[in-house]
Protein backbone atom coordinates (compact mmCIF):
# COMPACT_ATOMS: atom_id res chain seq x y z
CA UNK A 1 0.00 0.00 0.00
CA UNK A 2 2.72 2.47 1.15
CA UNK A 3 4.79 1.26 -1.89
CA UNK A 4 1.75 2.19 -4.19
CA UNK A 5 1.39 5.16 -2.90
CA UNK A 6 5.28 6.15 -3.51
CA UNK A 7 4.46 4.96 -7.13
CA UNK A 8 1.64 7.02 -7.99
CA UNK A 9 3.43 9.98 -6.63
CA UNK A 10 5.94 9.49 -8.70
CA UNK A 11 4.42 8.75 -11.81
CA UNK A 12 2.21 12.23 -10.85
CA UNK A 13 5.77 14.59 -10.82
CA UNK A 14 6.62 12.59 -13.90
CA UNK A 15 3.10 13.47 -15.35
CA UNK A 16 3.63 17.11 -14.19
CA UNK A 17 6.97 17.65 -15.62
CA UNK A 18 5.72 16.30 -18.92
CA UNK A 19 2.26 17.84 -19.64
CA UNK A 20 3.37 20.61 -21.61
CA UNK A 21 6.30 18.44 -23.25
CA UNK A 22 2.92 16.03 -24.41
CA UNK A 23 1.30 19.18 -25.18
CA UNK A 24 3.60 20.26 -27.89
CA UNK A 25 4.71 16.82 -29.23
CA UNK A 26 0.89 16.70 -29.82
CA UNK A 27 -0.12 19.71 -31.16
CA UNK A 28 3.15 19.41 -33.50
CA UNK A 29 0.91 17.00 -35.42
CA UNK A 30 -1.84 19.16 -35.72
CA UNK A 31 -3.46 19.97 -38.81
CA UNK A 32 -4.62 23.26 -37.52
CA UNK A 33 -2.61 26.68 -37.11
CA UNK A 34 -4.04 27.99 -34.25
CA UNK A 35 -2.95 25.80 -30.69
CA UNK A 36 -5.79 24.82 -28.24
CA UNK A 37 -8.13 23.63 -31.64
CA UNK A 38 -7.12 19.92 -33.23
CA UNK A 39 -7.75 19.94 -36.75
CA UNK A 40 -6.98 16.13 -37.20
CA UNK A 41 -3.36 14.69 -37.82
CA UNK A 42 -1.57 15.84 -40.14
CA UNK A 43 2.91 16.10 -40.68
CA UNK A 44 2.55 19.46 -42.54
CA UNK A 45 4.48 21.27 -39.62
CA UNK A 46 7.16 19.13 -40.17
CA UNK A 47 7.55 19.41 -43.64
CA UNK A 48 7.08 23.12 -43.00
CA UNK A 49 9.88 23.02 -40.86
CA UNK A 50 12.62 21.75 -43.39
CA UNK A 51 11.56 24.79 -45.35
CA UNK A 52 11.43 27.62 -42.49
CA UNK A 53 15.30 29.08 -43.22
CA UNK A 54 14.43 31.21 -39.91
CA UNK A 55 14.47 28.44 -37.89
CA UNK A 56 16.79 26.40 -39.65
CA UNK A 57 19.23 29.54 -39.25
CA UNK A 58 18.48 29.59 -35.17
CA UNK A 59 18.71 25.63 -35.35
CA UNK A 60 22.33 25.95 -37.65
CA UNK A 61 23.07 28.68 -34.86
CA UNK A 62 22.47 27.08 -31.84
CA UNK A 63 24.25 23.67 -33.02
CA UNK A 64 27.45 25.63 -33.91
CA UNK A 65 27.58 27.93 -30.93
CA UNK A 66 27.28 24.51 -28.42
CA UNK A 67 29.78 23.04 -30.52
CA UNK A 68 32.41 25.87 -30.54
CA UNK A 69 31.46 27.17 -27.00
CA UNK A 70 31.70 23.68 -25.55
CA UNK A 71 34.69 22.98 -27.47
CA UNK A 72 36.68 26.34 -26.33
CA UNK A 73 35.67 26.21 -22.98
CA UNK A 74 36.80 22.32 -22.59
CA UNK A 75 40.37 23.25 -23.98
CA UNK A 76 40.77 26.60 -21.73
CA UNK A 77 39.10 24.85 -19.01
CA UNK A 78 40.94 21.37 -18.73
CA UNK A 79 44.52 23.17 -19.23
CA UNK A 80 43.49 25.80 -16.20
CA UNK A 81 42.34 23.13 -13.98
CA UNK A 82 45.64 20.76 -14.64
CA UNK A 83 47.59 24.21 -14.10
CA UNK A 84 45.82 25.24 -11.07
CA UNK A 85 46.20 21.40 -9.50
CA UNK A 86 49.78 22.10 -9.67
CA UNK A 87 49.92 25.58 -8.41
CA UNK A 88 50.54 27.16 -4.97
CA UNK A 89 47.30 26.87 -2.39
CA UNK A 90 47.04 30.56 -2.05
CA UNK A 91 46.82 31.05 -5.96
CA UNK A 92 44.84 28.05 -6.35
CA UNK A 93 42.13 28.99 -4.04
CA UNK A 94 41.65 32.74 -4.78
CA UNK A 95 41.22 32.27 -8.63
CA UNK A 96 38.93 29.17 -7.50
CA UNK A 97 36.80 31.64 -5.77
CA UNK A 98 36.93 33.74 -8.55
CA UNK A 99 36.14 31.31 -11.42
CA UNK A 100 32.96 30.57 -9.36
CA UNK A 101 31.48 33.53 -9.42
CA UNK A 102 29.65 33.39 -12.61
CA UNK A 103 27.79 30.47 -10.92
CA UNK A 104 26.64 31.94 -7.86
CA UNK A 105 25.48 35.15 -9.93
CA UNK A 106 22.04 34.88 -11.39
CA UNK A 107 22.12 34.92 -15.38
CA UNK A 108 20.50 38.10 -15.58
CA UNK A 109 23.47 39.71 -13.95
CA UNK A 110 26.22 37.82 -15.79
CA UNK A 111 24.28 38.75 -19.17
CA UNK A 112 23.54 42.37 -18.11
CA UNK A 113 27.77 42.61 -17.29
CA UNK A 114 28.93 41.06 -20.31
CA UNK A 115 26.71 43.30 -22.90
CA UNK A 116 28.23 46.07 -20.76
CA UNK A 117 31.61 45.03 -21.39
CA UNK A 118 31.12 44.59 -25.11
CA UNK A 119 29.50 47.66 -25.52
CA UNK A 120 32.64 49.70 -23.75
CA UNK A 121 34.51 47.95 -26.30
CA UNK A 122 32.87 48.86 -28.98
CA UNK A 123 32.46 44.95 -29.95
CA UNK A 124 29.24 44.88 -32.29
CA UNK A 125 27.03 42.28 -30.51
CA UNK A 126 26.64 39.50 -32.75
CA UNK A 127 27.78 36.28 -32.68
CA UNK A 128 31.37 36.33 -31.58
CA UNK A 129 29.88 38.04 -28.71
CA UNK A 130 27.19 35.37 -28.42
CA UNK A 131 30.12 32.95 -28.61
CA UNK A 132 32.25 34.70 -26.20
CA UNK A 133 29.24 34.99 -23.70
CA UNK A 134 28.47 31.32 -23.83
CA UNK A 135 32.19 30.11 -23.49
CA UNK A 136 31.69 31.98 -20.06
CA UNK A 137 29.49 30.71 -18.92
CA UNK A 138 30.55 27.52 -19.23
CA UNK A 139 34.41 27.47 -18.42
CA UNK A 140 33.53 26.98 -14.80
CA UNK A 141 31.38 23.86 -15.52
CA UNK A 142 34.33 22.03 -17.26
CA UNK A 143 37.00 23.05 -14.11
CA UNK A 144 34.13 21.74 -11.85
CA UNK A 145 33.71 18.29 -13.48
CA UNK A 146 38.17 17.79 -13.70
CA UNK A 147 39.02 19.56 -11.03
CA UNK A 148 37.62 15.96 -8.80
CA UNK A 149 39.19 13.88 -11.42
CA UNK A 150 42.64 15.21 -10.81
CA UNK A 151 42.71 14.97 -7.02
CA UNK A 152 41.49 11.35 -7.14
CA UNK A 153 44.12 10.46 -9.58
CA UNK A 154 47.39 8.65 -8.10
CA UNK A 155 49.96 11.24 -8.14
CA UNK A 156 53.12 8.60 -8.18
CA UNK A 157 51.99 6.83 -11.42
CA UNK A 158 52.67 10.16 -12.64
CA UNK A 159 56.41 10.47 -10.78
CA UNK A 160 57.10 6.95 -12.22
CA UNK A 161 56.45 7.81 -15.54
CA UNK A 162 58.53 10.86 -15.14
CA UNK A 163 61.34 8.55 -13.14
CA UNK A 164 61.12 5.69 -15.76
CA UNK A 165 62.35 8.36 -18.46
CA UNK A 166 59.39 10.14 -19.98
CA UNK A 167 58.85 13.82 -20.91
CA UNK A 168 56.66 15.54 -19.28
CA UNK A 169 54.45 16.07 -22.32
CA UNK A 170 54.49 12.39 -22.94
CA UNK A 171 53.17 11.86 -18.74
CA UNK A 172 50.98 14.17 -19.27
CA UNK A 173 49.56 12.40 -22.32
CA UNK A 174 49.89 8.96 -21.40
CA UNK A 175 49.04 8.78 -17.94
CA UNK A 176 46.41 12.14 -16.70
CA UNK A 177 44.86 12.80 -19.54
CA UNK A 178 43.15 9.19 -19.37
CA UNK A 179 43.00 9.10 -16.38
CA UNK A 180 40.71 12.52 -16.22
CA UNK A 181 39.33 11.78 -19.56
CA UNK A 182 35.57 11.08 -17.86
CA UNK A 183 35.79 14.34 -16.16
CA UNK A 184 36.24 16.41 -19.83
CA UNK A 185 33.99 14.45 -21.18
CA UNK A 186 31.57 15.15 -18.79
CA UNK A 187 32.17 19.29 -19.23
CA UNK A 188 32.30 18.96 -22.68
CA UNK A 189 28.83 18.06 -22.79
CA UNK A 190 27.08 19.96 -19.87
CA UNK A 191 28.59 22.22 -21.65
CA UNK A 192 26.78 21.76 -25.02
CA UNK A 193 23.66 21.10 -22.62
CA UNK A 194 23.63 24.78 -21.17
CA UNK A 195 24.96 26.21 -24.53
CA UNK A 196 21.72 24.93 -26.17
CA UNK A 197 19.59 25.40 -23.51
CA UNK A 198 20.27 29.14 -22.37
CA UNK A 199 18.52 32.10 -22.91
CA UNK A 200 18.93 35.05 -20.54
CA UNK A 201 22.74 35.46 -21.54
CA UNK A 202 22.13 34.97 -25.18
CA UNK A 203 19.30 37.42 -25.07
CA UNK A 204 21.86 40.26 -23.33
CA UNK A 205 24.47 39.45 -25.76
CA UNK A 206 23.17 38.76 -29.36
CA UNK A 207 22.25 41.44 -32.28
CA UNK A 208 22.16 41.79 -35.40
CA UNK A 209 19.68 39.09 -36.20
CA UNK A 210 21.78 36.36 -34.90
CA UNK A 211 19.11 34.35 -32.81
CA UNK A 212 19.50 30.72 -31.76
CA UNK A 213 16.18 28.73 -30.98
CA UNK A 214 15.63 30.10 -27.47
CA UNK A 215 15.83 34.09 -29.01
CA UNK A 216 13.51 32.56 -31.68
CA UNK A 217 10.81 31.46 -29.17
CA UNK A 218 11.20 34.47 -27.14
CA UNK A 219 10.90 37.22 -30.27
CA UNK A 220 7.82 35.35 -31.72
CA UNK A 221 6.06 34.52 -28.15
CA UNK A 222 3.04 36.32 -29.43
CA UNK A 223 2.73 33.96 -32.05
CA UNK A 224 5.57 30.72 -31.58
CA UNK A 225 4.95 28.96 -34.90
CA UNK A 226 3.80 25.28 -34.73
CA UNK A 227 6.31 24.61 -36.54
CA UNK A 228 8.64 25.18 -33.98
CA UNK A 229 6.65 22.60 -32.08
CA UNK A 230 7.78 20.32 -34.56
CA UNK A 231 11.29 21.08 -34.43
CA UNK A 232 11.69 20.41 -30.08
CA UNK A 233 9.66 17.45 -30.73
CA UNK A 234 12.19 16.02 -32.95
CA UNK A 235 15.51 17.26 -30.88
CA UNK A 236 13.37 15.93 -27.55
CA UNK A 237 12.65 12.49 -28.85
CA UNK A 238 16.15 12.68 -29.98
CA UNK A 239 17.71 13.46 -26.45
CA UNK A 240 15.93 10.91 -25.07
CA UNK A 241 16.74 8.37 -27.55
CA UNK A 242 20.55 9.31 -27.08
CA UNK A 243 19.88 8.60 -22.69
CA UNK A 244 18.07 5.69 -23.08
CA UNK A 245 21.01 4.46 -25.56
CA UNK A 246 23.66 5.90 -22.79
CA UNK A 247 21.65 4.05 -19.95
CA UNK A 248 21.49 0.83 -21.80
CA UNK A 249 24.83 0.72 -22.49
CA UNK A 250 26.38 1.73 -18.74
CA UNK A 251 23.77 -0.68 -17.36
CA UNK A 252 25.79 -3.78 -19.12
CA UNK A 253 28.73 -1.85 -17.83
CA UNK A 254 28.06 -2.42 -14.07
CA UNK A 255 24.37 -3.29 -12.25
CA UNK A 256 25.53 -0.85 -9.75
CA UNK A 257 23.96 2.85 -9.98
CA UNK A 258 26.02 5.68 -9.88
CA UNK A 259 24.79 8.95 -10.48
CA UNK B 1 61.98 23.11 -10.72
CA UNK B 2 61.72 26.80 -11.68
CA UNK B 3 61.07 26.02 -15.66
CA UNK B 4 58.51 23.92 -14.72
CA UNK B 5 56.57 26.87 -12.54
CA UNK B 6 56.93 29.16 -15.41
CA UNK B 7 55.53 26.53 -17.60
CA UNK B 8 52.32 26.54 -15.73
CA UNK B 9 51.91 29.78 -15.25
CA UNK B 10 52.07 29.72 -18.85
CA UNK B 11 49.20 27.66 -19.30
CA UNK B 12 47.27 29.44 -17.15
CA UNK B 13 47.27 32.48 -19.08
CA UNK B 14 44.66 31.78 -21.01
CA UNK B 15 41.98 31.14 -18.46
CA UNK B 16 43.72 34.20 -16.42
CA UNK B 17 42.49 36.33 -19.23
CA UNK B 18 39.63 35.07 -19.53
CA UNK B 19 38.93 35.40 -15.75
CA UNK B 20 39.97 39.36 -15.60
CA UNK B 21 38.46 40.19 -18.64
CA UNK B 22 35.10 38.37 -18.96
CA UNK B 23 34.23 38.47 -15.53
CA UNK B 24 36.64 40.66 -13.44
CA UNK B 25 35.82 43.37 -15.58
CA UNK B 26 31.98 43.56 -16.65
CA UNK B 27 31.60 43.29 -12.81
CA UNK B 28 33.17 46.17 -12.22
CA UNK B 29 31.59 47.84 -15.50
CA UNK B 30 28.05 46.82 -14.02
CA UNK B 31 29.43 49.35 -10.41
CA UNK B 32 31.14 52.04 -12.62
CA UNK B 33 27.33 52.54 -14.72
CA UNK B 34 25.48 52.02 -11.29
CA UNK B 35 27.83 54.27 -9.03
CA UNK B 36 27.60 57.31 -11.95
CA UNK B 37 25.30 59.54 -13.06
CA UNK B 38 24.13 60.61 -16.45
CA UNK B 39 27.33 63.21 -16.88
CA UNK B 40 29.39 60.10 -15.28
CA UNK B 41 30.19 61.64 -12.23
CA UNK B 42 30.05 59.29 -9.14
CA UNK B 43 26.89 59.74 -7.38
CA UNK B 44 24.07 57.66 -5.92
CA UNK B 45 21.26 58.50 -7.66
CA UNK B 46 20.49 55.50 -9.49
CA UNK B 47 20.25 54.21 -5.72
CA UNK B 48 18.07 56.47 -4.71
CA UNK B 49 15.98 56.13 -7.47
CA UNK B 50 15.57 52.63 -6.88
CA UNK B 51 14.72 52.78 -3.02
CA UNK B 52 11.35 54.16 -3.71
CA UNK B 53 7.89 52.13 -2.52
CA UNK B 54 7.50 51.24 -6.07
CA UNK B 55 10.11 49.61 -7.24
CA UNK B 56 10.89 48.27 -3.25
CA UNK B 57 7.44 46.18 -3.86
CA UNK B 58 8.60 44.50 -7.07
CA UNK B 59 11.76 43.41 -5.30
CA UNK B 60 9.97 42.32 -2.20
CA UNK B 61 7.33 40.52 -4.64
CA UNK B 62 10.44 38.70 -6.30
CA UNK B 63 11.72 37.80 -3.29
CA UNK B 64 8.87 36.42 -1.71
CA UNK B 65 7.27 34.42 -4.97
CA UNK B 66 10.57 33.01 -5.09
CA UNK B 67 10.75 32.00 -1.68
CA UNK B 68 6.75 30.66 -2.00
CA UNK B 69 7.95 28.53 -5.48
CA UNK B 70 11.29 27.13 -3.06
CA UNK B 71 9.49 25.97 -0.48
CA UNK B 72 6.70 24.30 -3.16
CA UNK B 73 9.66 22.58 -4.89
CA UNK B 74 11.21 21.41 -1.18
CA UNK B 75 7.98 19.88 -0.08
CA UNK B 76 7.24 17.93 -3.66
CA UNK B 77 11.00 17.53 -4.57
CA UNK B 78 12.01 15.92 -1.18
CA UNK B 79 9.48 12.65 -1.28
CA UNK B 80 10.38 12.44 -5.00
CA UNK B 81 14.39 12.19 -3.93
CA UNK B 82 13.44 10.22 -1.16
CA UNK B 83 11.63 7.39 -3.03
CA UNK B 84 14.34 7.55 -5.79
CA UNK B 85 16.88 7.18 -3.77
CA UNK B 86 15.07 4.46 -1.83
CA UNK B 87 13.72 0.90 -2.86
CA UNK B 88 10.50 1.43 -4.63
CA UNK B 89 11.55 1.19 -7.71
CA UNK B 90 13.97 -1.62 -9.39
CA UNK B 91 14.70 0.39 -12.65
CA UNK B 92 16.59 3.64 -11.08
CA UNK B 93 18.50 4.41 -13.45
CA UNK B 94 15.91 4.96 -16.01
CA UNK B 95 14.06 6.73 -13.72
CA UNK B 96 16.63 9.35 -12.88
CA UNK B 97 16.52 9.68 -16.75
CA UNK B 98 12.91 10.25 -17.26
CA UNK B 99 13.74 13.02 -14.35
CA UNK B 100 16.50 14.35 -16.00
CA UNK B 101 14.80 14.55 -19.89
CA UNK B 102 12.53 17.54 -19.47
CA UNK B 103 15.52 19.77 -19.24
CA UNK B 104 16.78 19.44 -22.58
CA UNK B 105 13.72 20.82 -24.13
CA UNK B 106 13.83 24.16 -24.48
CA UNK B 107 12.38 26.21 -21.64
CA UNK B 108 11.13 28.87 -23.29
CA UNK B 109 9.10 25.82 -25.07
CA UNK B 110 8.06 24.31 -22.11
CA UNK B 111 6.88 26.92 -20.25
CA UNK B 112 5.04 28.17 -23.45
CA UNK B 113 3.43 25.53 -23.60
CA UNK B 114 1.72 25.73 -20.17
CA UNK B 115 0.24 28.73 -22.06
CA UNK B 116 -1.84 26.28 -24.66
CA UNK B 117 -2.83 24.36 -21.57
CA UNK B 118 -4.02 26.58 -19.06
CA UNK B 119 -5.17 30.07 -21.36
CA UNK B 120 -8.51 31.08 -22.06
CA UNK B 121 -9.63 28.28 -24.82
CA UNK B 122 -6.89 26.21 -23.72
CA UNK B 123 -6.74 22.24 -22.82
CA UNK B 124 -7.84 22.93 -19.41
CA UNK B 125 -10.66 24.79 -19.97
CA UNK B 126 -12.10 23.27 -22.86
CA UNK B 127 -12.10 20.02 -20.55
CA UNK B 128 -13.88 21.51 -18.03
CA UNK B 129 -16.73 23.05 -20.17
CA UNK B 130 -17.10 19.64 -21.19
CA UNK B 131 -17.59 18.64 -17.81
CA UNK B 132 -20.49 20.87 -17.58
CA UNK B 133 -18.46 23.26 -15.21
CA UNK B 134 -17.34 27.12 -15.50
CA UNK B 135 -13.71 28.42 -16.91
CA UNK B 136 -11.18 29.17 -15.03
CA UNK B 137 -8.96 32.18 -15.84
CA UNK B 138 -5.30 30.65 -14.74
CA UNK B 139 -3.11 33.08 -15.87
CA UNK B 140 -1.76 36.50 -15.65
CA UNK B 141 -2.02 36.79 -11.70
CA UNK B 142 0.72 35.51 -9.22
CA UNK B 143 0.35 31.89 -8.80
CA UNK B 144 0.89 31.18 -12.62
CA UNK B 145 4.11 32.70 -11.91
CA UNK B 146 4.40 30.40 -9.10
CA UNK B 147 3.83 27.56 -11.06
CA UNK B 148 5.83 28.60 -13.67
CA UNK B 149 8.89 28.77 -11.01
CA UNK B 150 8.14 25.36 -9.30
CA UNK B 151 7.46 23.80 -12.98
CA UNK B 152 10.62 25.15 -15.11
CA UNK B 153 13.03 24.43 -11.45
CA UNK B 154 11.74 21.23 -9.70
CA UNK B 155 14.31 19.34 -11.24
CA UNK B 156 16.95 21.24 -9.57
CA UNK B 157 15.70 20.76 -6.43
CA UNK B 158 15.31 17.17 -6.77
CA UNK B 159 18.33 16.24 -7.73
CA UNK B 160 20.89 17.19 -5.22
CA UNK B 161 18.46 16.05 -2.70
CA UNK B 162 18.64 12.86 -4.20
CA UNK B 163 22.27 12.84 -4.57
CA UNK B 164 22.67 13.56 -0.85
CA UNK B 165 20.40 10.95 0.17
CA UNK B 166 21.67 8.24 -1.98
CA UNK B 167 25.42 8.91 -0.01
CA UNK B 168 24.12 7.78 3.03
CA UNK B 169 25.57 4.76 4.03
CA UNK B 170 23.11 2.38 4.52
CA UNK B 171 24.80 0.89 8.02
CA UNK B 172 24.29 3.83 9.81
CA UNK B 173 20.37 3.77 9.18
CA UNK B 174 20.39 -0.05 10.13
CA UNK B 175 22.15 0.82 13.04
CA UNK B 176 19.44 3.12 13.72
CA UNK B 177 16.99 0.65 13.09
CA UNK B 178 18.54 -1.84 15.31
CA UNK B 179 18.71 0.42 18.00
CA UNK B 180 14.55 0.32 17.77
CA UNK B 181 14.22 3.98 16.01
CA UNK B 182 11.10 3.68 14.01
CA UNK B 183 10.43 5.48 10.89
CA UNK B 184 9.95 9.31 11.55
CA UNK B 185 13.03 8.74 14.22
CA UNK B 186 15.54 7.49 11.21
CA UNK B 187 13.45 10.57 9.29
CA UNK B 188 14.26 13.24 11.43
CA UNK B 189 17.75 12.31 12.89
CA UNK B 190 19.30 10.49 10.57
CA UNK B 191 17.78 11.38 6.88
CA UNK B 192 16.91 14.75 7.33
CA UNK B 193 20.24 16.22 8.83
CA UNK B 194 22.36 14.23 6.62
CA UNK B 195 20.66 15.48 2.96
CA UNK B 196 21.13 19.33 4.43
CA UNK B 197 24.03 20.02 1.93
CA UNK B 198 21.38 18.53 -0.67
CA UNK B 199 18.67 20.89 0.61
CA UNK B 200 20.92 24.22 0.74
CA UNK B 201 22.21 23.51 -3.18
CA UNK B 202 18.55 22.56 -3.60
CA UNK B 203 17.61 26.06 -2.43
CA UNK B 204 20.53 28.14 -4.22
CA UNK B 205 19.80 26.62 -7.55
CA UNK B 206 15.94 27.36 -7.49
CA UNK B 207 15.82 30.51 -5.36
CA UNK B 208 18.70 32.74 -7.36
CA UNK B 209 16.95 32.23 -10.67
CA UNK B 210 13.49 32.03 -9.26
CA UNK B 211 14.12 35.94 -8.11
CA UNK B 212 15.56 37.09 -11.23
CA UNK B 213 13.66 35.31 -13.75
CA UNK B 214 11.41 37.69 -16.43
CA UNK B 215 10.35 34.94 -18.87
CA UNK B 216 8.18 33.50 -16.45
CA UNK B 217 6.05 36.62 -15.66
CA UNK B 218 5.88 37.61 -19.10
CA UNK B 219 4.57 34.44 -20.27
CA UNK B 220 2.43 33.49 -17.60
CA UNK B 221 1.88 36.49 -15.59
CA UNK B 222 0.48 37.64 -19.29
CA UNK B 223 2.72 40.68 -18.16
CA UNK B 224 0.47 41.35 -15.05
CA UNK B 225 3.35 40.26 -12.82
CA UNK B 226 6.30 42.09 -12.44
CA UNK B 227 9.15 41.04 -10.93
CA UNK B 228 12.83 42.28 -10.49
CA UNK B 229 14.05 40.58 -13.74
CA UNK B 230 11.39 42.29 -15.60
CA UNK B 231 12.55 45.99 -14.59
CA UNK B 232 16.03 45.19 -15.36
CA UNK B 233 15.28 43.68 -18.76
CA UNK B 234 13.12 46.91 -19.38
CA UNK B 235 16.02 49.27 -18.06
CA UNK B 236 18.83 47.61 -20.87
CA UNK B 237 16.68 46.83 -23.57
CA UNK B 238 14.10 49.33 -23.78
CA UNK B 239 14.51 52.20 -22.04
CA UNK B 240 18.54 52.36 -22.53
CA UNK B 241 19.00 53.40 -18.41
CA UNK B 242 22.21 51.15 -18.08
CA UNK B 243 22.98 53.25 -14.75
CA UNK B 244 19.35 52.42 -13.19
CA UNK B 245 19.65 49.28 -14.42
CA UNK B 246 23.62 48.26 -13.43
CA UNK B 247 22.08 49.74 -9.93
CA UNK B 248 19.28 47.30 -9.76
CA UNK B 249 21.69 44.47 -10.46
CA UNK B 250 23.82 45.58 -7.91
CA UNK B 251 21.04 45.77 -5.39
CA UNK B 252 19.90 41.86 -6.51
CA UNK B 253 23.61 40.61 -6.15
CA UNK B 254 23.99 42.05 -2.62
CA UNK B 255 20.02 40.61 -1.65
CA UNK B 256 20.66 36.84 -2.90
CA UNK B 257 24.43 36.62 -1.60
CA UNK B 258 22.91 38.02 1.80
CA UNK B 259 19.73 35.32 1.39
CA UNK B 260 22.25 32.55 0.64
CA UNK B 261 24.65 33.71 3.94
CA UNK B 262 21.60 33.45 5.71
CA UNK B 263 20.56 29.80 4.33
CA UNK B 264 24.01 28.56 4.94
CA UNK B 265 24.38 30.24 8.10
CA UNK B 266 20.97 28.51 9.45
CA UNK B 267 22.53 24.72 8.13
CA UNK B 268 26.22 25.07 10.34
CA UNK B 269 23.68 25.27 12.91
CA UNK B 270 22.47 21.70 12.59
CA UNK B 271 20.78 21.37 15.80
CA UNK B 272 17.93 23.30 14.37
CA UNK B 273 17.20 20.43 12.34
CA UNK B 274 17.02 17.93 14.86
CA UNK B 275 13.93 17.55 17.08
Amino acid sequence: MKKLCKKAYFYFILIFLYAPILTLVVFSFNDAKSRGKWGGFSLRWYKELFHNSQIMDALVTTIVLALLAAFISTVIGTVAALALHKSGTRLRKSMINLTYLPMLNSDIVTGVSLMLLFTFFHLDLGFVTLLLSHITFCIPYVILSVMPKLYGMNQSVFEAALDLGASQLQAYKKIVLPDILPGIISGFLMSITLSIDDFVISFFNTGNGVKNISILVYTSKTGVKPENYALSSIMFGAVLILLLIINIKEKKKSTEVNY
Amino acid sequence: MKVKKSLYMVALFPFLIWLILLVVVPLMLIGYYGFTNAAGIFSFDNFHQFFQPDYLRVLWRSLYLSLVATVFCLLAGYPVAMILAGNTFRKKTLLVVLLIAPMWMNFLLRTYAWLTLLEGNGVFNTILQAMGLPKQSFLGNTNAVVFGMVYNFLPYMIFPIYNSISKIPKNILEAARDLGGGNATCFFRIILPLSVPGIISGITMVFVPGVTTFVISQFLGSGKVTLIGDIIEQQFMHAGNWGFGSAISIVVMVVVVVCMWLVNRFSDDSGVMMP
